[in-house]
């Protein structure tokens, strides 16, 4: 056999398997215009829908004409809430068990929100619907301060009883959405009492949004003849899509299929449930045509999905050695009109209770106040894990703000303070049991590499030649250690609307030695095709170029949660692997059959079941694949296939060092990156060149938060960064090159060790840019600054410290 | 609608010729009339670049052009950019370096870039940064995208002294 003369080694290299740079599978079709975005769709017969917005953040609705609008040619039908009213669509339930309106149900309460939707043949004649509808506003008082909110007695949601509890317990003020807790009260306010040293800060961080590339979007379509609704669109869960559409639709699931499509870049955006998609289905019912609604740009930003929005105020104690004792951070998190976050149910502030940090610090407590004002409803994980973003950046601020405050080096100070090695599995104070980590190597390898003492020194001699005359230019180092926990997550205690957030995967083996491998999640641009393939390939010993993964299609595929929150590697990877070594278990008793020997005589080999003690003798799994189909074997059922529900025991906790070294014209308040070194230890890793690729990807989506990108409102509740020109996109002009670098800690309870990667250069990027800035005018007495660092905030600074003087 | 214009525009090499609206957009041609949906829509207002084709050989957003101001013209979209059996070197390119993630952008950024390596065929880093700013990619941070282009320009140059 030809098969025989091949090297183990090269066996290895064909199948593709984890561990190497497998090229992406995807590419093809993406580089040569073939993607089918939801936007690609064409069906015959099919209508466009688009939103009449208001244009205030606070008024009640006196009435809506849609007279004018319907005689435009091709306006086929004006939806408003009165038609939604009847079925009960014209509200639905959030994924953070609150509800929001579908189209204006008597008021409106921020700017954009949806008031009627314009059903035409085409987008021209939308547009010109959505001009004529007349709609008759009364202003109301506008709140978009968080804090004025829960003083006002202006009442936003009147819809909700004040005095009921809300979903997630008791309500101290109409405007209040909840107060949620974690750690030791009392304790913690009497470790930080009694302390050497306590530095408190106080910092917002700023609204923003994740601005995928391709906005979110719809296609519906209800077959009348079969009873059956299908509605492809951007969703980042399209099972949990589905579960929502029977529960609010009554249409029963079995009826419903959801498709998710290629999807152009998700980041948190794309996990919540849109108006656009419900009325795209109402219409659809309404018409008897497909109907398909697509946002623009503006809608998005305005209205689907903001993140952060953060007001976060601590206290972190310590001995004068510089040893952490303590750690109390209150949260005033605005959410908008509605309560849209997506977070697991038991978690309303996601998993802020990740704000210890990477540190060992004994006590500490959170208090986080969920707040209604006049805007835009979300709260979205944007490229992160349920506001692990806002956790890290306020634990690697309080650790800067702590080191000034001792005078002492923030490096230092982190080192002393790392939770070590020999101390995981670790239980922290605010709860999580953090399941592996080497933070010291991992930070001596981060501070080595880019001689951090030398730029300490550089840094010394740019600030005496900065007082000397001698240049106009500080510079910033930037700092940053982060522990992510991603993987959501356990049944015990993770669901969505009562979903519990396992994931899974069906596998499927042809007769001739190839597959197919469906699973719950779906790719925005991941590559999930190429690396799921690659998990399998070394599970199952098939190359990766022989198994197609599939997605998106809740007819096939079977039932996940999506992905979101760096899950999809922690959790359908995990049950890739698990579906992957049932077919190898299976694969095994054929094998013996086939050998003619005992079950446990048998071991695997790469690509082979091998007979223990006679390597000549063994049966490929192509051949066993065959095998399945074409032998009687007795007690074993024909056919090769398997499916996995994975549960994950814990969260998997990645982990990461980040310096980043900056130059700052103080007359400018121009910021150039010098350098960005990124460490990231992901657990095992699957796919190298993909991995860098994420964290290219999250370091630049850092950088534009901590640099410019927010989402800003006036006293009017208008939204003042509508457009791609006011809101802040890196372009190619603006980003640096990154160096990459790794430490492998694999997750002691994932069957292959993986712990995710896409979110953490982000988590750990955002505070490692902010720090760098901060740093630089840290010599002439800055502390803190908010983000974001624009041209103009940095001025500023720089002004409020004296130094254009 | 009564005020139709009469258009005539050659599209990937194929010659068309229908009759629109003056306010129809060159990417709502292109995309719902053509049915050419390689070029996507990111923004609307000429600053994501995801809708870029080449028209007469410059780069032009189409979002933000009226099919009426391309009467004429000659269009190249990334489907008139290498065929399935023999792909362009800037589309070998992104595969190989990992110049695309969620392939939203790819697209106008590789059509964007046959015309910048017209525009100067050996590039500098810097160049490339410069001439690729008008195309914003969500998903890479463009450090492979730069490698790619980098890479077919090598490719490419090297191509055409053989074939000299
Ligand atoms: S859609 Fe044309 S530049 Fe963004
Ligand atoms: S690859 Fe997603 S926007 Fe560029």
């Amino acid at each position: 056999m030809k098969d025989e003369v091949i090297s183990r080694d090269d066996r290895v290299a064909n199948l593709k398997g984890m561990g190497c740079s497998r090229k992406r599978v995807e590419d093809a079709r993406f580089t040569q215009g073939k993607g089918n975005y939801v936007d690609d769709i064409k069906l015959d017969g099919m209508l466009f829908g688009d939103f009449v917005r208001s244009p205030y953040a606070h008024a009640r609705i006196k009435g809506i004409n849609a007279e004018e609008a319907l005689k435009i040619p091709g306006v086929l039908a004006v939806l408003t809430a009165e038609d939604l009213a009847p079925l009960g669509l014209h509200w639905m339930p959030t994924l953070a068990g609150d509800k929001q309106m579908v189209l204006a149900d008597g008021k409106v309460l921020f700017q954009g929100q949806e008031v009627a939707f314009v059903v035409a043949e085409d987008r021209y004649a939308a547009a010109d619907g959505i001009e004529l509808v007349e709609v008759d506003y009364e202003e109301l008082p506008v709140i978009v301060d968080p804090f004025e909110s829960l003083k006002s007695d202006v009442v936003l949601r009147e819809d909700l009883d004040p005095n009921a509890d809300g979903a997630h317990g008791p309500r101290k003020h109409p405007n209040h959405i909840f107060t949620w807790e974690a750690g030791d009260k009392e304790p913690t306010e009497e470790v930080i009492a009694n302390a050497d040293i306590v530095a408190e800060e106080s910092m917002y961080y700023h609204r923003t949004h994740p601005c995928p590339l391709e906005t979110c979007g719809s296609v519906a379509l209800m077959d009348k003849v079969n009873g059956k609704l299908t509605l492809w669109g951007t969703f980042q869960a399209p099972h949990a899509i589905r579960t929502i559409v029977s529960l609010i639709s009554g249409i029963e699931e079995h009826n419903i299929r959801v498709i998710s499509p290629d999807i152009g870049g998700g980041f948190g955006n794309k996990v919540g449930a849109y108006p656009g998609y419900v009325c795209s289905v109402v219409a659809s019912i309404v018409t008897g045509r497909p109907v398909k609604w697509i946002e623009d740009r503006m809608d998005n930003l305005m209205t689907t999905a903001f993140a952060r929005d953060y007001w976060m105020k601590g206290k972190i104690s310590a001995t004068k050695e510089g040893k952490i004792t303590g750690l109390q951070c209150h949260v005033t998190a605005d959410h908008g009109g509605f309560d849209a976050c997506a977070d697991p149910t038991k978690f309303p502030a996601g998993f802020m209770n990740i704000c210890t940090g990477s540190y060992d610090i004994p006590t500490a407590y959170l208090e986080v106040d969920g707040v209604y004002t006049n805007k835009a409803p979300g709260g979205v994980s944007y490229r992160c894990s349920f506001r692990v973003t806002e956790a890290v950046y306020f634990i690697e601020r309080m650790i800067e703000v702590l080191a000034i405050k001792l005078n002492m080096d923030s490096a230092e100070l982190r080192r002393i303070n790392f939770i070590k090695k020999e101390q995981f599995p670790y239980k922290a104070a605010l709860g999580w049991e953090y399941d592996s980590g080497d933070y010291h190597t991992a930070w001596d390898k981060a501070l080595k590499t880019v001689d951090y003492d030398g730029l300490r020194a550089e840094q010394a001699q740019r600030v005496e030649d900065f007082k000397a005359g001698k240049t106009r230019k500080l510079m910033g180092i930037g700092l940053s250690f982060f522990t992510e926990i991603v993987g959501a997550g356990p049944v015990k205690n993770c669901d969505i609307l009562g979903l519990g957030m396992f994931d899974s995967c069906e596998i499927r083996i042809h007769p001739t030695g190839s597959a197919i491998a469906r699973l719950g999640t779906i790719s925005q641009g991941q590559g999930h095709a190429t690396t799921f393939a690659q998990i399998l390939a070394s599970e199952i010993g098939l190359p990766a170029d022989s198994i197609t993964i599939e997605e998106g299609d809740t007819d096939t595929a079977p039932y996940g949660l999506g992905t979101y929150g760096s899950r999809s590697t922690p959790v359908a990877g995990a049950a890739t692997a698990m579906a992957g070594r049932k077919i190898r278990a299976k694969a095994q008793m054929i094998a013996a059959y086939l050998l003619e020997v005992h079950d446990n005589d048998v071991e695997f080999d790469v690509d082979r079941f091998v007979v223990k003690g006679a390597p000549e003798r063994f049966k490929t799994m192509k051949e066993i694949a065959f095998a399945a189909y074409n032998q009687a074997i007795p007690g074993l059922e024909p056919g090769l296939e398997a499916v996995s529900y994975y549960d994950p025991p814990n969260m998997t906790y990645p982990f990461g060092a980040y310096v980043c070294v900056m130059d700052i014209d103080v007359d400018t308040g121009v910021p150039e990156i010098r350098r960005f070194y990124a460490l990231d230890d992901c657990g095992t890793r699957i796919n190298p060149m993909i991995i860098e690729g994420q964290v290219h990807g999250g370091l630049t989506e850092a950088l534009a938060v901590a640099l410019g990108q927010e989402i800003a409102y006036d006293d009017m509740g208008n939204c003042k960064t509508g457009t791609l020109m006011d809101f802040f996109l890196p372009t190619a002009w603006e980003v640096p090159n990154y160096e990459t670098d790794f430490t492998v800690t694999p997750s002691p309870h994932h069957p292959i060790g993986a712990k995710g990667v896409g979110e953490s250069p982000h988590v750990g990027g955002v505070p490692c840019f902010s720090n760098a800035v901060q740093d630089a005018f840290r010599p002439f007495g800055n502390t803190h600054t908010n983000m974001p660092h624009d041209h103009w905030r940095i001025w500023k600074t720089a002004n409020g410290l004296g130094l254009h003087d | 609608m009564s005020n139709k214009m009469h258009i005539k525009m050659n599209v990937n090499g194929k010659d068309e010729e229908f009759l629109a609206e003056p306010r129809e957009l060159l990417i709502y041609t292109l995309r719902e009339r053509l049915n050419i949906t390689g070029p996507h829509i990111g923004c609307d207002t000429s600053h994501c670049g995801a809708c870029t084709v080449t028209i007469d050989g410059k780069s032009v957003k189409a979002c933000t052009m009226f099919v009426a101001q391309a009467s004429g013209s000659s269009v190249t979209t990334i489907e008139g950019i290498g065929t399935p059996d023999s792909l362009h070197p800037l589309q070998e390119a992104f595969k190989e370096h990992h110049g695309l993630q969620c392939g939203y952008c790819t697209p106008g950024m590789i059509t964007r870039a046959t015309k910048l390596l017209e525009e100067n065929p050996n590039p500098t880093e810097e160049d490339i940064r410069f001439g690729m700013a008008g195309n914003i990619c969500r998903c890479t941070g463009y450090q492979n995208i730069v490698k790619s282009i980098q890479a077919a320009a090598v490719e490419m140059s090297s191509a055409k002294e053989a074939a000299e």
